[in-house]
């Protein structure tokens, strides 16, 4: 039966290619919108581990409580032996320690007085060590846009933008002017051997990124960080296990009578992210909600126009003898049919033009130029496996939806009536 | 009837006048007090960081209310930077990396050395009166001494601090408290002084705690440790050159 419905619908376009069409678009707006939305809460929960949350973050308790303030003054001690206690008890995440600093960045003339200056947001972080994972975590090699990656502890990268504003070329020498923990003033000379752009407007304003070796003697920080940032070996975000983890390390190593006692927060208990994230959900769920039903009725509404338009046919197949309940059914099946090969199609398509999106994207930098949050200035969607079944909510299920509700209408069709019907 | 309420008019004006004399006139002495043709001091700054305490040791050289050369002496750290102020123009040699650095804009709010004070307070004009309107609030004892309690409201908005109260030695007219606000109304910075000598025939207050009310800690003690007025400093110190020498 299938086989002989299959080629009916083949054979005669006029009964499935509307139908067919109509599916196959909603099912592939779904798909997309679905997959955008993804991609965005992706990009911002990537964006804010990689340049500033971690999966998780450790730092001394007073530091924590003031973190907007970046007050490296209670920076955490005796890191070196810190790191080492997480890598032995954590072994399924990787560590990495980050001075964040706050400075002017001078670029001298040639007689060593001020030329041009600018207020810097330094990042010092561990990319020349051999446990380097900092150059894929902020993606170095794919930012760089001038020059080259530092090979020794006194030289920088500079964002691309500041280096424009401060007319700073590759090989320049600059002065970086900052406080040490100790909040004395501090000056040291770097030589900028290239520029970056991270593609978030909030790091390449005013960036500086050197290595963690090359800030600590300067900072007075030997064997001290501001932060520990940890990540899972393979980088993917697991929101509940990483609670489990923060509760059991604040329960053995922090003490809350101690201010300089570690504390490590996941990535929803920093900067507000658990909020956001809670509307990022929420509305995100609303919005594909209302979009899934839209898409429904609109191709429950095919269904119904459907078996609507084939109000003449119903009649004939009635008038001949087919029996109503057989009608009925073949009217299903074939909705399944028209319904299944459309979400396969819209899906398909949904997915591939959704790919494309996540890895081209789309530039949206023009309209971040002031915002302080770090959310990527080229927005992406991201394919999950919902990707792929989504569609099939509206697709399939409305479809078959909208062919029951019409067919009930064979039911209440009386023989006696049909030929008065056929004759008009 | 009518003359007796015109002369009671008459006294409770000049009785009030008697109490309170113009406050600009105020102002105007104590500008007086803290200005002189020069000046050569050797002093100290104890910053209170959360985990210790630095002691800063400098000497400057004044001149007049634009010009000034401060070297400081020590912690090993800092020995060594200069700072030059002329005029408007505000420049620090570091010895560290042998740059002559312009302090301007975003670097005039940094604090000096990490106390409690910022460049933008050495840049400002000394001269109270050339700044703000005052105002006398009322009366207090500080230290020992009567004070009048003077509200300054700035005569335009691109000054550092738009208001402040100031308390003012009755006798001696040197300001003995002072709380430095934002346009906002919020708190910045309050000054204490906590002792007074006279030196030179002048009075002048040899420690004070400075407090930068949006920084944690307990503020920066001012320590005066010598002072010297109308001194022969002869040009060269007041120079660019001198910076690097």
């Amino acid at each position: 039966m299938i086989h002989f419905l299959f080629k009916g619908l083949i054979r005669d376009p006029s009964r499935s290619l509307l139908p067919l069409l109509t599916v196959i678009a909603g099912v592939m707006l779904t798909v997309i919108m679905y997959s955008w939305i993804q991609g965005t809460e992706t990009d911002m929960i990537s964006s804010n581990a990689n340049f500033n949350t971690g999966h998780v973050k450790i730092m001394s308790r007073a530091y924590a409580e003031e973190a907007a303030l970046i007050p490296n003054d209670l920076a955490l001690l005796n890191v070196g032996h810190l790191l080492k206690t997480l890598k032995d008890e954590y072994p399924q995440m990787v560590w990495t320690p980050r001075i964040r600093f706050r400075g002017i960045l001078d670029i001298p003339d040639e007689n060593g007085e001020t030329k041009y200056q600018g207020p810097a947001a330094g990042l010092a972080v561990d990319f020349l060590s051999s446990e380097n994972i900092e150059t894929n975590i902020l993606n170095l090699h794919k930012a760089l846009v001038r020059g080259r990656l530092p090979r020794s502890s006194n030289e920088i990268l500079v964002g691309d933008q500041f280096a424009r504003a401060l007319n700073l070329e590759v090989g320049q020498k600059a002065t970086l002017i900052s406080s040490t923990m100790y909040g004395s003033q501090t000056t040291e000379n770097y030589i900028v051997v290239g520029t970056i752009r991270f593609g978030v407007s909030a790091m390449d304003r005013g960036a500086i990124i050197i290595d963690i070796t090359g800030i600590q003697p300067v900072l007075d920080m030997s064997d001290a960080s501001g932060e520990i940032l940890g990540f899972y070996s393979d980088f993917i975000y697991r929101d509940k296990q990483l609670a489990l983890l923060k509760n059991e390390f604040n329960k053995r190593f922090s003490d809350p009578e101690d201010d300089f006692s570690p504390v490590m927060l996941s990535l929803r208990d920093q900067m507000g992210l658990a909020q956001t994230l809670k509307m990022v959900d929420y509305f995100s769920t609303i919005l594909i909600s209302i979009f899934v039903i839209v898409m429904a009725i609109v191709l429950w509404n095919a269904g119904l126009m459907g078996s609507l338009r084939r109000y003449g046919e119903i009649g004939v197949r009635l008038a001949i003898g087919e029996e109503k309940g057989h009608l009925y059914r073949s009217m299903i099946v074939e909705s399944v049919l028209i319904g299944s090969v459309g979400s396969i199609i819209g899906s398909a398509i949904g997915v591939a033009f959704a790919y494309y999106l996540q890895v081209h994207g789309i530039d949206i930098s023009a309209m971040l130029k002031n915002a302080s949050m770090l959310i990527s200035d080229v927005v992406r969607a991201r394919v999950t496996p919902m990707s792929y079944f989504i569609g099939f909510l509206p697709g399939l299920v409305a479809t078959i939806l909208g062919t029951s509700i019409s067919g009930i209408g064979i039911y209440k069709r009386q023989t006696s009536e049909l030929f008065k019907e056929l004759e008009g | 009837m009518k003359e007796n309420i015109i002369w009671l008019l008459f006294f409770l004006s000049t009785a009030v006048f008697a109490q309170n004399p113009d406050p600009n006139w105020i102002l105007s002495k104590v500008d007086q007090n803290i200005t002189a043709r020069n000046r050569v001091s050797e002093a100290e700054m104890v910053i209170h960081g959360r985990h210790v305490a630095r002691t800063v040791r400098s000497i400057s050289w004044i001149k007049g209310t634009e010009t000034a050369f401060t070297e400081y002496l020590a912690p090993p750290r800092e020995k060594g930077t200069k700072m030059l102020k002329q005029k408007d123009n505000l420049w620090t040699y570091f010895p560290r990396t042998d740059r002559t650095v312009l302090i301007a804009g975003h670097l005039l709010h940094q604090s000096i050395m990490g106390s409690d004070l910022s460049y933008s307070d050495l840049m400002e004009d000394p001269k109270l009166q050339n700044l703000y309107n005052a105002e006398i609030l009322g009366e207090e004892t500080l230290i020992d001494r009567r004070c009048w309690i003077l509200e300054l409201v700035a005569k335009e908005k691109e000054v550092s601090y738009y208001k402040r109260k100031i308390w003012v030695d009755k006798e001696r007219f040197i300001v003995l408290k002072e709380n430095r606000y934002a346009l906002s109304g919020r708190l910045i910075k309050t000054t204490d002084v906590q002792k007074i000598e006279k030196i030179d025939g002048r009075w002048v207050p040899i420690k004070i705690i400075f407090k930068d009310q949006l920084k944690s800690g307990k503020g920066t003690e001012f320590n005066l440790i010598s002072i010297k007025f109308n001194d022969n400093i002869p040009d060269y110190v007041f120079s660019k050159a001198n910076l690097k020498k």
